[in-house]
């Protein structure tokens, strides 16, 4: 097995290859996060919220729907780059060969790997950028809690990114070694849906016995759902630091995995 | 001038198979050569390490002079190739199908324009250019890989089985193209199992099995070399032609129902087989590449 590692800003092309597809499709792609935190906050946010009541986070006394928002975001930025590096890049690889065709150019597969989750992060990126902008709205208008608060809200665009990376680098391995595109599955059901429900996401961590809340800090969403409730509410603590180096660690470790699997499938 | 490929013992293996084992080549500047062989003869692999995409084992590899180890991305700035999976991107329009992949050359977005334009009627498909690719008929297709390969002016254009599964219609419109493109002076790789297809278009040829090469040369020369001129094919030959054919001497092959007499007179041998032996069923015809491949790689099926 040869392992090599040509990574130039080639990659772009690969990137630039996906923003041209997804410009045709915006209107579809948008709708997810135009329309899922409407749902949510209403449904949960004003619904269940008010037999919740308010919660307690860091000290400070936040109302359920408000507790939820930032939740949803970080939900969207794993959801988006997760799906696009698994289900995307699967069908792309194996059934469009357009990986194929790429390698045939003066691309490298490593090049190719990585722009798939730069283009990723970018989609998460966007993502962010829709639903943030259906939450400033409802936060003027029907749901004054959930406002969130600027300027530290902006940040969560990087913050999107980072935990966009993250995730890309997580589904791009699995797109590696997974044997055919029914299996992903697995990695949805065994971790992308406890991370869903278990990293502080629908309610607070301290509620739950001890030993999960040791494996929630493992897992990458729970980073990333602290950073963006955080930012949220223009609350900033030391820890944020942590949360940011964690998911900056985790996309540094994937991110290689994830050329070396792709490298053992593809090059024979 | 110097060689465009340079192959010294080339070896590639899938864990307990060898799948090229040992072959050496040369293709020369605006020749068109052919790799042929039945399936898994070793063609495709030897393709693949020739664009750089599979590592060799052993050996060594220069594509115009460059080491293909080292300079692959040169080297691949420089090739064109048609893969024989349709990897077109069914996400992109035919125009921007050649748009995109210019990009991937660093084209620049202008050249890439004209280029696009240009090849377009030079695959006749200048006015599907905003179509989807789903859109497009198989010969279509195929043209639009075409185009794709010659988006950055290569020197060397690789085709791997330009024209399985297309109708007569549309291969010939795949040949013409080619020749026309041969005719300029492009160097030009091409594998094949269509015996009709390396005769038209190759200028030498190898043909591999099991990954080495059983002969090298020229399609009419091979002919001659191997099968002769002419042949007498028999079908359901009688026993005593049998006996006949085995008295003379003659070179052949007993298929059980079919005969296949070769000839370098076979016009002489035509007239008495079938005035003694067959009043139907016997023809004669010109000693052909296929004659030569399936005398040389044999029958039976590979599967």
């Amino acid at each position: 097995m040869r392992a090599s590692f040509h990574v130039s800003r080639r990659f772009l092309h690969v990137w630039r290859r996906n923003l041209k597809v997804y410009s045709k499709t915006w209107k579809i792609s948008f709708l997810p996060p135009l329309l899922e935190p409407l749902f949510y906050l209403f449904a949960f946010g004003a619904g269940l919220g008010v037999l919740v009541g308010a919660l307690s986070y860091r000290g400070v006394d936040v109302p359920y729907i408000a507790y939820l928002a930032p939740a949803l975001i970080a939900i969207n930025v794993m959801y988006n780059a997760f799906f696009e590096t698994t289900y995307s890049s699967f069908v792309r690889m194996y059934y469009q060969k357009t990986y194929d065709a790429i390698v045939a150019t003066p691309l490298s597969l490593e090049e190719v790997v990585t722009g798939e989750i730069v283009w990723g992060a970018t989609k998460a990126v966007i993502a962010t950028a829709v639903m943030m902008s259906v939450i400033t709205l409802l936060g003027v208008s029907v749901f004054p809690a959930a406002r969130l608060a600027y300027p530290s809200s902006l940040l969560l665009l990087p913050v999107a990114f980072l935990g966009g990376a993250a995730f890309s680098a997580l589904g791009m391995l699995f797109t590696g070694i997974m044997p055919n595109i029914e299996t992903f599955n697995l990695p949805i059901f065994l971790l992308i849906t406890p991370m869903f429900l278990f990293s502080g996401t629908f309610f607070p961590l301290e509620n739950l016995p001890r030993w999960i809340r040791v494996v929630a800090q493992a897992l990458p969403l729970t980073h990333l759902v602290r950073l963006c409730r955080s930012l949220a509410y223009g609350l900033w603590h030391p820890e944020l630091a942590w949360s940011a180096l964690f998911l900056l660690g985790f996309a540094a470790l994937f991110f290689p995995a994830a050329v070396v699997a792709m490298q053992r499938r593809i090059i024979k | 001038m110097d060689a465009i490929i340079e192959a010294r013992q080339l070896n590639k293996c899938f864990g307990e198979i060898t799948a090229v084992d040992g072959i050496s080549f040369q293709v020369h500047p605006g020749e068109s050569f052919g790799l042929l062989g039945p399936n898994g003869a070793g063609k495709t692999t030897t393709v693949r390490m020739i664009y750089g995409f599979s590592p060799m084992d052993a050996g060594s590899l220069q594509v115009f002079g460059l080491d293909i180890r080292r300079q692959w991305r040169e080297v691949r700035g420089q090739i064109g190739v048609c893969q024989q999976d349709n990897s077109l991107d069914p996400d992109l329009t035919v125009r921007e199908n050649l748009e995109v992949f210019a990009g991937y050359f660093d084209i620049p977005r202008r050249r890439a324009r004209e280029r696009t334009r240009e090849l377009l009627e030079f695959v006749a498909l200048e006015h599907r250019g905003a179509a989807k690719v789903e859109e497009l008929s198989g010969g279509m297709m195929r043209r639009l890989v075409l185009a794709r390969a010659l988006i950055n002016q290569p020197r060397l254009l690789i085709l791997d089985e330009p024209t399985t599964g297309l109708d007569p219609q549309a291969r010939h419109q795949v040949w013409q193209r080619l020749e026309e493109l041969k005719a300029r002076g492009l160097t030009v790789l091409i594998t094949t199992h269509y015996m009709d297809e390396a005769s038209r278009l190759c200028d030498r040829l190898l043909i591999l099995d099991h990954g080495r090469i059983l002969v090298e040369g020229r399609p009419l020369e091979l002919i001659h070399r191997f099968v002769g001129k002419e042949v007498v094919e028999v079908a359901f030959p009688e026993e005593k032609l049998r006996r006949f054919v085995r008295e003379r001497q003659w070179e052949h092959e007993d298929l059980g129902n079919r005969l296949i007499i070769y000839s370098r007179n076979g016009e002489d041998l035509y007239r008495l087989i079938s005035r003694d032996y067959c009043e139907e069923g016997c023809h004669l015809r010109m000693a052909s590449l296929e004659d030569v491949f399936l005398r040389l790689t044999g029958r039976d099926l590979r599967e």
